[in-house]
C-alpha cells in the first residue's frame, strides 16, 4: 500500500476570464497521506482544492481520484468531501441532522443511519451535541460538526479549506494535534489547504508551496524548511538571511560558493535550480545563528552591532549590522541567558556553521 | 428669560404630525362601536350592530371572497417569481441584470392610475375579458417590487458554501435547493408572501379598472360612501381590514427579522 497514488493533477489549469488561476499543475498525492497546500492569499491553493471537491472544472488538464478521471464528475458524485472555511454548519439543522445530512440519500434506514451519527459524533468528542442547534455552537464545536459531517460519508479523500484559520490561537493548536491524530486513526488521505507555515510543517506529510497559479516545490515538511527551492518558498517559510555569493565551483549536484562574510561552503543544488553568470544567492535561517557569550569561541564567528531588537518572551529577535555586509542579519536568539545584556548597539560575535547555508534558486539575482 | 422667548417647534411638529396622521384612522374603529346612525359627535352609546350588520351583507361577503382569491393568487405567483429573480440577481453575474432589476422595480415609481388605464385600454383592445384574472396580473407587477426587496435582503446574506456542502454531501441541486435553500430562506419567503397580500388586499386602483363586474373590498367600499346610512357599517369594515393588514404585517416582521437572525447565525465562524 506505501504510495499508491490516491489524487494524480495532470496539466491542470484554471482561469477565470483572463486571469490564470492555475498554471498547469502537475501533482500526485499518495493514499492515506496528510497533504497540505501552501501559500499566500491568492495563490490558487483554494482554487485547486475546489477544483478537487469538484465545486468546479478545470480549463485544461485531469483529475484522478483513486485511479478514475473524475474531472467532469460533479461534486455530489465525487469520493471526497470537504470541511469548508466557513464550516457551512446548516443553521435550520441541529448537529445531528447536520452530520446526517449526506447520509439521508444513502437509504440505510434509520437505525444505521442514527449508529453513525453517533459514531462521527463521537470520533469527534461531540458524543451528547446532536440536539444542539448550529447557532448554539462555539467556532471550535463548528469545527468538529462539520468534519464529523464529512467524515460519517467515508470519504476516501478529505478536503479541507483553512478549516483553523477562523479559530484563536491556543485552540487552533488543540485542534491540530487533534486533526494529525484523528487522520492517522481514520487513515484517509487528507488534503489541507492553509495560509499559515507552521501549521502546514506540523501537521503533513508533505506539502506543496503554491506562488501565483504555480506550484513551487513538492517535500516532505523538513526538507521544505531546510533545503527550500526558490527564495520565494524560504521567504514564506519562515524568516531567512539572503547573501549574495561568487560561484567558485561546480559539479553535477553541487555548487561551490564564496560568501563575503561566511567563508565558502559546498552546497546542494535545488532542484530545477539555474546559475546565471557567476554569482548565486544563499540563505541562512535566523535560528542558525548563535550569540556567543563571554569568552565563548566557535569555529566559525563574525563580529557586528546590534541594530535593532524585538523581545519575545521565550526568544529574542536580533537585527545585527556585520561590516562588509548591506543588510543586517537577523537572528533569533533562545532566552535561556542574558537576554537583558542583548542591548541595541552593543557589539556581539555571532557563531555560525557554513553547513546551514542553503542555495536557492533566485529570479532576481 | 431667553429661554422661554424660544419656541419649541419639535413638540408642536410631533403632535401635528400624529393629529393629521393617526388621529383620522383611530376614528374607524371609535364610530364603528357608535350607535349613533350618523359618523358625527357626540358618541351615542356602545353597539356592535354594525359588525352584525356586516356579517349579514352578501354582497360585503362576496367582495371579501374575491380579495381573498385575489390576494392568494397575487402573493403565491409574485413571491415564486421574486424568488427566481432574487436569486438570479444576488448569485449571478449576467449581461442585462441592471435594467432587469430596474425594470422589476420600477412599478414603485410609476404613477398607477396611468398604468392601470394603459393596462384596462390594452386589455380591451386585445379582446380579454376583464375578471379577477386581469386584476390578479395587474397587481403582481405592483407587488414584485415589494416581494423582491425582501427576498433580495433574504438571498443576499445567503452562504454560498451551504449549498456546496450539500452538494458536497451527495445531495443533487434540486435537493439542495429543496432541503438547504428554501428552507434557510424561508421566513423571507413567509415574508414577501404577507407583505404582498397586505398590499393586494388593500389595492384600489388596479381593482377599481380591471375588474369588471366584480368587486374587491376595497372597490366595495368606495361604491358604498355614496350612501350615508351605510357609513358606520363602513367604519366597521374599515376597521376588521386595518386589525387584519396590522396582524398580517407584523408576523412578516417577525419572519423577517428570524430570517436576518438565521442568516447571521449562519454566517460567522467565531472562536
Amino acid at each position: 500500500m506505501p504510495d499508491r497514488p490516491m489524487i494524480e493533477i495532470a496539466g491542470v489549469s484554471r482561469n477565470f476570464g483572463t486571469f490564470r488561476a492555475l498554471d498547469d499543475i502537475n501533482l500526485t498525492i499518495a493514499e492515506g497521506q496528510f497533504f497540505s497546500l501552501l501559500g499566500p492569499s491568492g495563490c490558487g491553493k483554494t482554487t485547486l482544492l475546489r477544483l478537487l471537491a469538484g465545486l468546479d472544472v478545470p480549463s485544461a488538464g485531469t483529475i484522478r481520484i483513486d485511479g478514475e478521471d473524475c474531472t467532469e464528475i460533479r461534486a455530489n458524485a465525487r469520493p471526497t468531501n470537504m470541511v469548508f472555511q466557513s464550516y457551512a454548519i446548516f443553521p435550520h439543522l441541529n448537529v445531528a441532522e447536520n452530520v446526517g445530512y449526506g447520509l439521508k440519500r444513502l437509504r440505510l434506514g434509520r437505525a444505521e443511519e442514527d449508529r453513525r451519527v453517533a459514531e462521527a459524533l463521537e470520533m469527534v468528542r461531540l458524543p451528547d451535541f446532536g440536539r444542539r442547534k448550529g447557532n448554539e455552537l462555539s467556532g471550535g464545536q463548528r469545527q468538529r460538526v462539520a468534519l464529523a459531517r464529512a467524515l460519517v460519508m467515508r470519504p476516501k479523500v478529505l478536503l479541507l479549506d483553512e478549516p483553523l484559520s477562523a479559530l484563536d490561537k491556543k485552540l487552533r493548536e488543540e485542534m491540530q494535534i487533534e486533526l494529525r491524530s484523528l487522520q492517522q486513526s481514520v487513515g484517509i488521505t487528507f488534503v489541507l489547504v492553509t495560509h499559515d507555515q507552521y501549521e502546514a510543517l506540523a501537521l503533513s506529510d508533505r506539502i506543496a508551496v503554491m506562488f501565483a497559479g504555480r506550484v513551487a516545490q513538492v517535500a516532505e515538511p523538513m526538507e521544505i524548511y531546510q533545503h527550500p527551492a526558490t527564495r520565494q518558498v524560504a521567504d514564506f517559510l519562515g524568516g531567512m538571511n539572503f547573501l549574495s555569493a561568487r560561484i567558485a565551483g561546480e559539479t553535477g549536484e553541487t555548487l561551490t560558493v564564496e560568501t563575503d562574510r561566511l567563508g565558502t561552503a559546498v552546497l546542494r543544488k535545488p532542484a530545477g535550480f539555474t546559475a546565471s553568470g557567476n554569482r548565486a544567492t544563499v540563505g541562512i535561517r535566523p535560528e542558525r545563528l548563535r550569540v556567543l557569550w563571554d569568552d565563548e569561541t566557535a569555529p566559525h564567528m563574525l563580529t557586528g552591532r546590534i541594530a535593532s531588537r524585538a523581545y519575545f518572551g521565550e526568544t529574542t529577535s536580533l537585527a545585527v549590522a556585520i561590516e562588509g555586509l548591506d543588510a543586517p542579519l537577523s537572528i533569533v536568539e533562545t532566552n535561556d541567558y542574558g537576554a537583558d545584556e542583548l542591548k541595541i548597539g552593543a557589539e556581539i560575535r555571532l557563531a555560525y556553521d557554513p553547513e546551514a547555508l542553503v542555495l536557492v534558486s533566485d529570479p532576481a539575482a | 428669560m431667553r429661554r422661554l422667548a424660544r419656541i419649541r417647534l419639535l413638540p408642536v411638529y410631533l403632535c401635528g404630525f400624529i393629529f393629521f396622521l393617526y388621529f383620522p384612522i383611530l376614528l374607524l374603529p371609535l364610530f364603528s362601536f357608535n350607535s349613533g346612525a350618523t359618523v358625527a359627535f357626540p358618541l351615542r352609546g356602545f353597539t356592535l350592530n354594525w359588525y352584525a350588520q356586516l356579517l349579514q351583507n352578501a354582497t360585503m361577503i362576496d367582495a371579501a371572497m374575491n380579495s381573498l382569491t385575489v390576494g392568494l393568487a397575487v402573493s403565491l405567483v409574485t413571491t415564486t417569481l421574486a424568488i427566481s429573480a432574487s436569486r438570479a440577481i444576488t448569485r449571478y453575474r449576467f449581461p442585462g441584470k441592471r435594467p432587469a432589476t430596474g425594470l422589476i422595480m420600477a412599478p414603485l415609481f410609476l404613477p398607477e392610475i396611468i398604468v392601470a388605464v394603459a393596462m384596462l385600454l390594452i386589455l380591451l383592445q386585445i379582446g380579454i375579458q376583464l375578471s379577477l384574472g386581469t386584476v390578479v396580473l395587474g397587481q403582481i407587477i405592483f407587488c414584485l417590487p415589494y416581494a423582491m426587496s425582501v427576498l433580495i435582503a433574504g438571498f443576499e446574506g445567503f452562504d454560498r458554501s451551504l449549498e456546496e456542502a450539500s452538494l458536497d454531501l451527495g445531495e443533487t441541486s434540486f435537493g439542495t435547493f429543496r432541503r438547504v435553500t428554501l428552507p434557510v430562506v424561508a421566513p423571507a419567503i413567509l415574508s414577501s408572501f404577507l407583505l404582498c397580500f397586505t398590499v393586494s388586499f388593500d389595492e384600489f386602483l388596479l381593482a377599481f379598472f380591471l375588474s369588471g363586474t366584480r368587486t374587491t373590498l376595497p372597490v366595495y367600499i368606495w361604491g358604498q360612501l355614496r350612501f350615508a346610512s351605510k357609513l358606520p357599517e363602513v367604519m366597521a369594515l374599515g376597521s376588521l381590514m386595518m386589525l387584519l393588514s396590522i396582524t398580517l404585517l407584523t408576523i412578516a416582521e417577525i419572519a423577517r427579522r428570524r430570517a436576518e437572525k438565521r442568516v447571521t447565525a449562519q454566517g460567522g465562524p467565531h472562536a
